[in-house]
């Protein structure tokens, strides 16, 4: 077990290792000064080397790279160029709609997902298991931003029952904040719902052939007693990884979400990061997006050790 | 033998959008680049079969082009992939257990733990949003995909007679790789180019949407999305034609994917 988590850990470390690396590189080489971008073509010199200095833009790439990563270390992620503020500030408060944003999907999605999955399973080969295939083979191909569009005009600009978009803040309450984040989250969870639900049944005929399952029911389980208490923990392992891949998917997938919906959130941030030249933002940003990712994976990781024995003894 | 009903629909639907992708290279029912603000938001007509948009361009010209320029991102990125994600999955399963392989697989781990939407929105955001960068930053995700499929599916075949008789009789590995493996995996690799292919075009259109991608004044799918959000009250057909290619030639290209994977795999058709 112990070696198992250390080797998942070292391999946490190097992917971030890496991941910063990339990072930085392909900002390295981004085209143009952001200080002379910053200043305009008539800055003197003298200005935008000041601005320069101030940016911490001078010296080598090898001494920014460090300087860099070590201050992410200690919550340092840098000043913003065009906000003036530290960018950590920054990321708190859109981090406050992005996570809740995911996780609001990643609920919706597994909530619909097991139920779908199950009765598909269960009903193998009938009338509603193909209805169910075939309604996730639509939920797949969907585009969840051409989805949120829909989503908007049917339920915000049609029937009233929610705004178009932008955010209320948590100060108004919970209640109003998670119900600008519905469209969104909704959005975002029915095509993962497609997927997660495919996966649910999959796994859950396999385990339902099983042997075991079989041995089961002989010694006189029920039939839902034999789903519940063998077969379902078994194919978790197969469900449990697909989740944790959409976490991730969501996150990053949220960025375009929330330009339809005009959320204040992480994506947002890029974007703005992005059309200001805020390199600061944007490298910080996406370093953090892609810590989220992988440590979710890792996650996972020690979730399959719980869930499947055989993981910690192998190793 | 009978062809399942998933693979002709996906068969059908993806061939609709790439004749009209093909077509659309020699005519269009007016040329797509043309502004005739006179004829702006005109409705579906026997003139406009779509109708026009905001700045009275023949919506069905745009949409044929749309398909033209989802289709070729796509099927670059792909050719990304497998140019170089099957290479360095048939060299990784030749040279088993060796540093190479290792090396390579925890690549493709590293790879994979990586927001791809978040990575090509950095890319196509730091070399300028263009169709060309957002073929590669599609592209370069689809690598370790196709060098994990290829090297799981040739380490198998690895371990049968006759690919032990072509060593015994002294063939060399990589001749090995491209006589024997490579045609015995290359079912398994048309599947999984299906559905990279039919995500790449998923992920285009997520890019133009926000301006990443394909540029005006070449039509995209999503950036006609992005045009017609803001007159969706006023013309709604104009979000949801672009939207529905999108869905239907996605729906097609997976729904052929798993045709053809239980068409190739006779296990699996038994099970169904």
């Amino acid at each position: 077990m112990f070696r198992y988590l250390a080797l998942r850990f070292a391999s946490l470390c190097l992917s971030l290792l890496v991941a910063s690396i990339v990072i930085f590189a392909i900002v390295e080489i981004i085209p143009g000064d952001p200080a002379s971008y910053m200043l305009g073509l008539n800055a003197a010199p003298d200005t935008v080397a000041a601005l320069k200095e101030e940016l911490g833009l001078t010296g080598s790439a090898l001494s920014r790279y460090v300087d860099w990563t070590t201050g992410m270390l200690v919550g340092d992620f840098g000043t913003s160029y065009t906000y003036r503020v530290p960018v950590s500030e920054l990321v708190v408060a859109r981090l406050f709609i992005s996570l809740p944003l995911a996780i609001y999907a990643l609920i919706l999605s597994t909530a619909i997902a097991f139920p779908v999955g199950l009765i598909a399973a269960a009903r193998r080969g009938t009338a509603t298991d193909f209805g169910i295939m075939g309604a996730t083979q639509l939920g797949i191909a969907l585009p969840n931003f051409w989805f949120a569009m829909l989503l908007v005009v049917v339920f915000a600009v049609g029937l009233r029952w929610f705004s178009a978009g932008g955010f209320p803040g948590w100060d108004e309450g919970i209640a109003a904040g998670l119900k600008s984040l519905t469209l969104p989250a909704i959005a975002l969870a029915l095509p993962q719902a497609s997927i997660l639900a495919r996966v649910m049944r999959s796994a859950l005929l396999e385990t339902l052939s099983m042997d075991y399952v079989r041995t089961a029911r002989a010694k006189g389980l029920s039939r839902r007693q034999a789903v519940v208490g063998h077969a379902l923990r078994n194919a978790l392992i197969p469900v449990l990884t697909i989740i944790g891949l959409q976490f991730s998917f969501l996150l990053a997938g949220a960025i375009i979400i929330e330009n339809v919906f005009f959320l204040p959130g992480l994506g947002r941030l890029i974007f703005q990061g992005i059309t200001q030249r805020d390199l600061v933002v944007v490298e910080s940003v996406v370093m953090l997006l892609v810590f989220a990712v992988v440590t979710v994976n890792f996650l996972v990781d020690i979730a399959y050790a719980a869930v499947d024995p055989r993981l910690r003894i192998r190793s | 033998m009978k062809l399942s009903p998933s693979l002709v629909v996906g068969a059908a639907l993806s061939a609709f959008y790439l004749i009209a992708a093909l077509v659309s290279f020699a005519w269009t029912p007016y040329p797509v680049e043309e502004l005739n603000i006179a004829d702006k938001l005109r409705p579906p007509s026997a003139t406009y079969w779509l109708g026009t948009d905001h700045f009275g361009r023949d919506v069905f010209s745009m949409l044929m082009v749309g398909a033209r320029t989802s289709i070729g991102v796509a099927v670059m990125a792909v050719g990304i992939g497998m140019g170089i994600g099957v290479p360095l999955g048939l060299a990784a399963a030749a040279n088993r257990n060796s540093l190479f392989d290792e090396f390579i697989m925890r690549g493709n781990d590293l790879v994979f733990a990586f927001p791809s939407l978040v990575i090509a929105i950095l890319i196509t955001a730091v070399f300028g949003p263009s169709a060309i960068n957002a073929i590669l930053a599609i592209g370069i995700f689809n690598i370790p995909v196709f060098a994990r499929v290829t090297r799981g599916a040739a380490l198998s075949l690895w371990t049968l007679d006759y690919i032990f008789s072509a060593r015994v009789a002294g063939k060399r590995a990589f001749l090995i790789s491209v006589e024997h493996i490579l045609p015995n995996i290359a079912n398994l690799l048309v599947v999984q180019g299906t559905i990279q292919f039919s995500l790449g075009i998923l992920m285009e259109a997520g890019l133009s949407y926000v301006g990443l991608g394909t540029q005006p004044p070449t039509p995209s799918w999503g950036r006609m999305l992005a045009e017609a959000q803001t007159m969706i009250y006023l013309a709604p057909r104009l979000a949801l034609l672009p939207g529905l290619a999108i869905l239907t030639m996605v729906l097609g290209l997976n729904l052929l994917g798993d045709g053809l994977r239980d068409h190739f795999d006779p296990q699996i058709r038994r099970a169904r």
